[in-house]
């Protein structure tokens, strides 16, 4: 077993000057207050708070070089960036088009006009991507050919996350990765009623649909597995922030609420319950981290990093807002309140871009604990 | 014996004067002065113990220490760099693990607390191992609630000393000890926090009577330690009549960054042993086992990392509070995988090496069977303060949670019920 060099685990000062930015951005709007509000309107996304967050600050463009149009920042920043997001579970499309749609074309050939021209335009936020996969989908597990043909794409993709909104998909399909226009003719983006609701899901019908190549299979392909590491590494970030927000809110609400004469959080069962969550979300930082840092330099041990932080993070954000909901009693039950969007979002997220357990399978083969024969 | 590069008359000169400019001292110039120790004191020929004391007298001990008191007041981030480069020469170590009280516990208290006659006569002997410490804190009636202890130190007739009496128990190596970090209480009638003293407490005293304790291991590492009418010159105080509280708290905050701090490579302690074991053994395989190891094997790589994240910012200076916590997720882990071991073993998991009662020179988490780690592995969520209290003190500290109300913090110790 081999230990990697020890990667860069803090944040850096630019990296914490950012991080400044978005959330006294993510607070003007409102925070989570505003995102009940957003979820209840049945719009995809918030456009102003996306214009001002993916083009007004520039953080769409984070993963995509400066020649390309892009900041040339790397993953780490946009770990940042997808903490505060999870943090504040704001409804814009920054996972699944600054993320996974940016990645994705990365991966194409950018000397290419058509990768060139539609990355530049989601780097400068004008125009929103998604990659059309399952958000189930786990790096490695990419289906490939339930979209068939060339000029003309048939073929139906469910559970799409970002595509409601999105201007252009990425679809993979047997013949190679396309780029559809969500307005295009015979492209049909259907909404379905998402558990979270803070991030929209949509089934994509595509009948004989216009699109252009981007990549023969078996660049798609790597295209494709490349973005889903990704994003499943950058997802533990998002997870993170979220379950920060849980512990802390849990921490102000239950200092402050008086039950038995005494505040509720100095009750010894309540401060195990927090503590113990304090310690989860601390090493969930180091692995989130982790996987960013070894996303951001190409380092070898970059699979295994993201499977860690994946298998840890999911279950952490999963059990940071299923105590905050708790350990709010009744106002946590309500409509009203915001843990439940926290609740909605760490348990879609826990299925996003693979399960915990998943991740776990994934790391029985990287690191050589493969389970009984048969 | 060679004779000291630096006397520590200078060396604590130079220390009360600033020291030396930290900033001159980068990692090639701590690499020349390895070089140069490694050349006055070749290790093929030097003893090991001369070795050890050049060591220290060069400032290469622990080199964010002082001069003159084994340090060169550089930053403690570098420290890696000497070790390395003294390991690369062929030096000997100080063998840390024998001496981890006196090292992670003694040290930083004297450091902090001492006078510098104490520093000057307890460090150097601390360092090079020739002197082990042991730490005479708890007792039968005062574990968690360390501050009710009733040791009692009294003023023996000419005032220039004191008098100890009382009981200690779960005293680790106090069979080999030369020293112990004593607290004694000396005024009774004081709330238990204020009429507490800290001494360093002569393990030869014809007063101390040190007895094997035997643990569920079958071994005694800790001890019952008697002190009847045990004599301490004052000279021998740490700190204030009276204050030895928040002298113990220096004591009591390095316990546990000792104990939790350390960095550890990818699959190193338990998880490996069992990691290697599912490999070497596919016949004891099964789906369950699988699935278990595979969660456990994911959160010792994220206390792992942890670790390395709280290393690298003690390494800049700024501790996080990520320390009191790395002590609570090693001893989960430590108990959570060595059990899972000895369940996967099976049949050989129902054996045992040695139950024969011994005193051990060092404790070694992962030394022996998987029997004895699980057995082991029991005392890391009581030793060093338990589980549940660091969760207390997370919970208040860190999380800042209002404390649960209590009676017994202004209330006279005498008075307290027992
Ligand atoms: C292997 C080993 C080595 C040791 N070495 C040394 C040594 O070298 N020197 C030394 O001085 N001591 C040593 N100790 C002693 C150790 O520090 C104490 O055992 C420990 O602090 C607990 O005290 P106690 O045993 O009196 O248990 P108690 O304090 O009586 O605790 C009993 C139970 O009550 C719980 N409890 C107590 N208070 C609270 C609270 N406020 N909230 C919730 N739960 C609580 C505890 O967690 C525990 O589960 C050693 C212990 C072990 C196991």
């Amino acid at each position: 077993m081999t230990t990697p060099a020890p990667p860069d685990l803090l944040y850096s000062e630019t990296e914490d000057d950012l991080r400044a930015a978005v959330r006294s951005l993510l607070t003007d709007r409102g925070g989570p207050t505003a995102a009940l509000a957003e979820a209840e309107t049945g719009r995809p996304y918030d456009p102003d708070l996306w214009r001002s967050l993916a083009t007004g600050m520039g953080t769409a463009g984070l993963l995509v070089p400066e020649r390309l149009g892009g900041q040339g920042a790397t993953a780490r920043e946009a770990a940042v960036v997808l903490e505060e997001l999870g943090r504040s579970v704001a409804a814009v499309p920054y996972l699944t088009s600054a993320v996974l749609a940016v990645r994705t074309l990365l991966g194409c050939d950018t000397a290419r006009p058509e990768v060139a021209g539609p990355l530049a335009a989601l780097a400068d936020g004008t125009r929103v991507g998604a990659l059309a996969v399952p958000l189930p989908t786990a790096p490695g597990g990419a289906p490939h050919g339930t979209v068939r043909g060339g000029a003309g794409l048939s073929g139906e993709i469910t559970s799409v996350a970002g595509a409601a909104g999105a201007d252009v998909l990425l679809v993979p399909a047997d013949s190679g990765l396309y780029a559809v226009d969500a307005t295009a003719p015979g492209v049909t983006v259907t909404p379905v009623t998402p558990l979270d609701l803070t991030r929209p899901l949509a089934r994509v019908t595509l009948t004989g649909a216009t699109a252009t190549l981007l990549a023969e299979p078996a660049r798609a392909r790597t295209a494709v597995a490349d973005a889903l590491l990704t994003g499943a590494g950058l997802l533990a970030s998002e997870q993170l922030g979220l379950a920060e927000w849980c512990l802390a809110e849990t921490v102000r609400y239950t200092g402050g609420r008086h039950q038995f004469g005494r505040p509720v959080g100095s009750f010894q069962a309540l401060k195990h319950r927090l503590a113990a969550l304090w310690l989860d979300i601390v090493s969930a930082r180091a692995t989130a981290r982790n996987a960013a840092d070894a996303l951001a330099t190409g380092s070898p041990d970059t699979a295994v990093a993201v499977a860690v932080a994946q298998a840890h993070c999911g279950e952490v954000a999963v059990r940071a807002a299923q105590e905050c909901v708790q350990l709010h009693g009744g106002i946590g039950m309500t409509w009203e309140h915001p843990a439940h969007l926290y609740l909605k979002r760490a348990k879609s997220d826990q299925i996003a871009l693979g399960t915990p357990g998943r991740h776990r399978e994934t790391l029985a083969r990287l690191v050589d604990l493969p389970g009984p024969a048969g | 014996m060679s004779g000291p590069t630096t006397s520590p008359k200078d060396g604590a000169a130079a220390a009360r004067s600033g020291g030396t400019d930290a900033t001159a001292l980068d990692a090639d110039a701590l690499r020349r002065r390895v070089a140069d120790l490694l050349t006055t004191h070749d290790p093929a020929t030097t003893d090991r113990l001369d070795f050890l004391r050049a060591r220290f007298d060069a400032g290469l001990a622990w080199i964010h220490f002082p001069e003159g008191l084994g340090g060169l007041g550089a930053p403690r981030a570098l420290q890696q760099v000497v070790d390395q480069a003294l390991e690369a020469g062929g030096a000997p170590d100080n063998a840390p693990r024998r001496i981890g009280i006196g090292l992670g516990m003694a040290a930083p208290t004297l450091l902090r607390h001492g006078t510098d006659a104490q520093r000057r006569r307890f460090l150097r002997p601390l360092w090079t191992g020739e002197e082990v410490w042991c730490q005479l804190f708890s007792e039968p009636g005062a574990g968690s609630d360390l501050a009710a202890l009733a040791t009692r130190a009294t003023r023996d007739g000419e005032g220039d000393g004191w008098i100890v009496d009382g009981q200690k128990v779960w005293t680790s190596q106090a069979h080999l000890a030369r020293w112990g970090i004593l607290l004694a209480r000396t005024d009774p009638d004081l709330p238990k926090h204020r009429g507490i003293t800290y001494f360093v407490c002569d393990m030869t005293d014809p007063g101390v009577d040190v007895r094997p304790l035997r643990q569920i291991t079958g071994e005694a590492e800790f001890n019952e330690v008697f002190l009847t009418g045990v004599r301490i010159p004052d000279t021998h105080r740490l700190g204030g009549v009276g204050e030895g509280w928040q002298v113990a708290r220096t004591t009591l905050m390095n316990e546990r960054v000792a104990i939790g701090g350390a960095r550890v490579p990818r699959e190193s302690g338990m998880i490996g042993l069992v990691a290697d074991t599912w490999r070497r053994q596919p016949e004891l395989r099964t789906h369950d086992l699988h699935q278990r190891l595979l969660k456990l094997w994911v959160d010792a790589e994220a206390a792992r990392l942890t670790a390395e994240r709280l290393g690298r910012q003690l390494a800049l200076g700024q501790p996080g509070p990520e320390g009191s916590g790395m002590k609570l997720a090693f001893a989960r882990l430590n108990q959570e995988i060595s059990g899972l071991e000895v369940e996967l073993l099976a049949e050989e998991g129902l054996g045992y090496d040695d139950w024969t009662l011994t005193r051990p020179e060092l404790v070694d988490f992962t030394g022996r069977d998987a029997g004895y780690r699980y057995l082991r592995a029991k005392g890391n969520s009581i030793e060093g303060g338990t589980s549940e209290v660091l969760l207390n003190i997370i919970a208040e500290r860190v999380l800042g949670l209002p404390p649960e109300p209590r009676t017994d913090k202004d209330a006279a110790w005498k008075d307290l019920p027992r």
